[in-house]
């Protein structure tokens, strides 16, 4: 069960990160689809990961589509190793140490934006109960 | 975009599986599973890459294989959240090592099956 859960993410996760990039071309030799999918890939899974361990009553089958299938698959590993490599191949080193730099220290920024978020939601819901009682 | 989604399917799973059977060999203080996907899905797409590039295989092979199966195999945003969880834990140095050795071997494996590809 646990690995359809993995795969129907995968596969639906996969298409979206297909299209995106489709809706977003290269920029003047710099791979800009690939960095928006992995940059709101990172801020999405922090946030849903500290979420979802923070409330226990969640299926785990659903944290597995949603975290490990959709999220795994709409990101990309290889494709950002390729694109810098042909950045390097075309001696577009500027564009290629950019590209890498803003994947990288703009991932765990936005990664620990997303698991602020998780607190700042918490902190908005807990107000009200408070004043209530 | 069917076979993008079918390559999905399985390249999710192949993550999966394999980063569960990494976990239960290693100690768990290094993501040696996510470490190993990256850097060798970052090899094969480099070599499929050429031979997209060098038009040897049909459209529907690369968006399957390496659009759908590497695309899905490999994962950043995964990569992100394990290094902000060593951030985190205090371990810096560890962190450091894993995105260092992430994208140097990357780029460069899959620089070497770029030119495995150039050479078939």
């Amino acid at each position: 069960m646990n690995v359809i859960a993995v795969g129907l993410g995968g596969f639906f996760g996969s298409i979206l990160r297909f299209m995106v990039g489709k809706a977003i071309p290269t920029q003047s030799g710099f791979p800009l689809g690939t960095l928006v999918i992995n940059l709101m890939g990172c801020l999405f899974l922090a946030w849903f990961f500290t979420i979802t361990a923070k409330r226990k009553n969640i299926n785990p089958n659903l944290i597995l589509a949603i975290g490990t299938g959709f999220t795994g698959a709409f990101t990309t590993f290889s494709t950002f190793s390729v694109e810098t490599l042909n950045l390097l191949k075309e001696q577009q080193y500027f564009i290629a140490i950019l590209y890498v730099m803003i994947s990288i220290f703009g991932g765990i920024t936005l990664a620990i934006i997303g698991t602020k978020l998780v607190s700042l939601d918490f902190k908005l819901k807990r107000k009200p109960t408070r004043g209530g009682s | 975009m069917i076979y993008v989604g079918l390559g999905g399917i399985f390249g999710a799973i192949s993550r999966f599986l394999l980063g569960k059977w990494f976990t239960s060999k290693t100690s768990g203080v290094f993501p040696f599973g996510t470490w190993i996907i990256n850097i060798s899905g970052s090899f094969l797409l480099g070599f499929l890459a050429i031979l997209n590039l060098k038009e040897v295989i049909p459209e529907w092979t690369w968006l399957l294989c390496g659009t759908g199966f590497l695309g899905a195999y490999t994962t950043f945003s995964t990569f992100g959240y394990e290094t902000l969880q060593m951030l985190q834990s205090r371990k810096t140095k560890n962190a450091l090592i894993y995105v260092t050795a992430s994208v140097f071997l990357g780029v460069f494996f899959a620089w070497i099956g770029s030119l495995l590809g150039d050479v078939l």
